[in-house]
């Protein structure tokens, strides 16, 4: 065969870290320090459930937009959560996790050449969504300096007349920052003002140790132009049952709905019954988890304020973002020896977006005692590199 | 922070002062004072250990003792709960809803040392209706912490 396949998709770089994940799945004994998924299990009442529905022969598709009975759990929980009212028959979708949400969002709302303006460093697959859908992604380069905080100039700066929506990934991953009240309603005001979409990933929402995640959609004016992604992964432990939701104006919902009804069908229906016991009955668990969560975060913080490691304190998701420019090295070259000398594996910065160069992806969905023994190395690692550049 | 530090040393007594207040993101003073303070309270009545004896040479058999009492005027079950538990081979006492009225857990090193407990020490008393002892086979789980062999990390790599 000779005819080319696609342009477009040969046209997609594929991610600039490839080379350091091939070797990272060569190594053994590694602790790694790179995944991005809870070590939780999933609580074991959501496990039973979806058991459950297995053992009651509930193996049919569901409707194309998710069980009923699901919508009005997430309905429920939104209300409950951010006071937003979302109509379980007309404005919820249930998704196969958030990334499927975050593509038929997108395929939703442009049209050729629209832009879509994606603020870095943020999750890997939004630009690659976003050129999918014959957008042109216009990349806002976040600043540590910001705490990788949106900024409203920033945005100012990005937006034109094709500007269709803003990518809002809050809280973030790969940097662990979360963008509070007042930074959201600087942001709202200009989105209204220029009139434009707002896609806000929130998968991490539940993972906010700051006081309560604040939706945009929650902001005067903005549910009617907002998407609202969320899902099971982080908050439940839920990665491999892949389900996620979107929320979003009827209209939206519609189209987005048809893209899922033909490229998907449904979400998985095992997983949709389990998560109806998680919206239900989960957040004891979640707190549980998130108290871990929060425990790791502060020892780590306090690991690199000890072996003097410039990183601003996250209060999101399960990572932190420490900086590492101070051994002139690029994040790749530091990710590679700190494997290939210690046997610890962490992302480049740089995978998540060109100015997460010169950062470390360093996520804490691990055991206490694993990231000790992870730090121990990293210090020892820290302070050979310094006393060898010091000796140059 | 007295319910998260509870947590903590409730699975790791172990943790030093300095990591409880990392953990905890507070000071070492603020956390010593609120144990001593705990300690005080009675709240933590002892650092203990969870061991899995079955792994060790040392025989040990422990059993669930169901005792069915007559309660006395004016103590209730207290009286006759203190009477059983002031035994030391005894390690837990509890009061219980239901079918029977105590339940006692006893650990001993054989067989017939909790048999003869049983005959000649607790089914004596004198409010002692009746018992059941059921000896315990194998522990899959304690105090919250599973004793079977530890997972690895299944966790597959995935590109960010």
């Amino acid at each position: 065969m000779t005819k080319e396949l696609s342009k477009k998709v040969l046209n997609i770089k594929p991610s600039g870290i490839r080379k350091f994940f091939d070797l990272v799945s060569e190594m053994e004994d590694v602790i790694s320090l790179g995944v991005g998924e809870p070590d939780f299990d999933t609580p074991w009442h959501i496990r039973d459930e979806g058991i459950y529905a297995l053992e009651k022969g509930k193996t049919f598709y569901t409707s194309n937009s998710g069980l009923k009975a699901l919508r009005e759990e997430i309905s429920n929980y939104i209300k409950r959560k951010q006071g937003v009212f979302y109509n379980p028959d007309s404005e919820i979708v249930v998704t196969v996790g958030g990334s499927e949400a975050i593509d038929i969002g997108l395929r939703a709302l442009i049209n050729d050449g629209d832009e879509v303006i994606i603020p870095q460093p943020s999750y890997v697959s939004y630009e690659p969504c976003a050129i999918l859908a014959n957008a042109n992604p216009v990349i806002i380069n976040l600043k540590a300096e910001n705490e990788f905080r949106l900024k409203p100039d920033e945005l100012l700066a990005a937006i034109t007349d094709k500007t269709k929506v803003l990518i809002l990934p809050y809280p973030n991953n790969p940097t662990g920052a979360v963008m509070e009240k007042d930074d959201l309603d600087k942001i709202a005001r200009i989105i209204v003002e220029k009139d434009i979409y707002v896609m806000s990933d929130e998968i991490y929402s539940e993972l906010s140790y700051n006081g309560q995640h604040v939706s945009i959609a929650s902001l005067p004016s903005m549910k009617e132009r907002t998407i609202l992604i969320n899902g099971f992964s982080k908050a439940y432990a839920m990665t491999g049952w892949r389900l996620g939701y979107a929320c979003a104006p009827s209209n939206i919902i519609k189209q987005m709905t048809k893209i899922h009804q033909f490229a998907i069908m449904c979400a998985p229906t095992t997983s949709q019954y389990a998560a109806v016991e998680a919206l239900k009955n989960g957040d004891k668990d979640v707190e549980v988890m998130k108290t871990s969560y929060n425990q790791r975060r502060r020892f780590l913080i306090n690991a690199f304020k000890e072996m003097q490691l410039e990183c601003f304190e996250p209060f999101g998701a399960f990572y932190v973002f420490p900086c590492i420019k101070e051994f002139n090295m690029s994040s790749e070259e530091f990710a590679t020896r700190f494997l290939e000398e210690e046997k610890v594996a962490a992302v480049p910065g740089n995978a998540f977006g060109e100015c997460g160069e010169g950062f470390l992806r360093i996520s804490y969905a691990y055991s206490l005692d694993n990231l000790k023994e992870a730090m121990f190395r990293m210090k020892r690692f820290v302070e050979r590199l310094r006393e060898s550049n010091k000796k140059q | 922070m007295r319910e998260e530090l509870l947590g903590i040393i409730e699975k790791n007594s172990k943790i030093g002062l300095k990591e409880l207040a990392v953990l905890l993101g507070s000071s070492e003073q603020a956390v010593l004072d609120e144990l001593e303070a705990l300690e005080r309270e009675g709240v933590i009545c002892g650092y203990h250990t969870l061991i899995d004896w079955e792994k060790t040479s040392i025989e040990k058999v422990t059993a669930l003792i169901e005792v069915r009492v007559t309660p006395q005027r004016g103590q209730g079950f207290d009286k006759i709960a203190e009477r059983i538990y002031n035994y030391p081979e005894v390690r837990a006492v509890y009061l219980i809803s239901g079918g029977y009225d105590l339940l006692v857990i006893i650990e001993e090193k054989t067989l017939r040392e909790i048999s003869n407990f049983v005959s000649d020490k607790l089914s004596t008393l004198d409010s002692v209706l009746s018992t059941a002892t059921h000896f315990i086979l194998k522990k899959y789980k304690d105090h919250g912490t599973v004793l079977a062999k530890k997972r690895e990390d299944e966790r597959e790599i995935i590109m960010p």
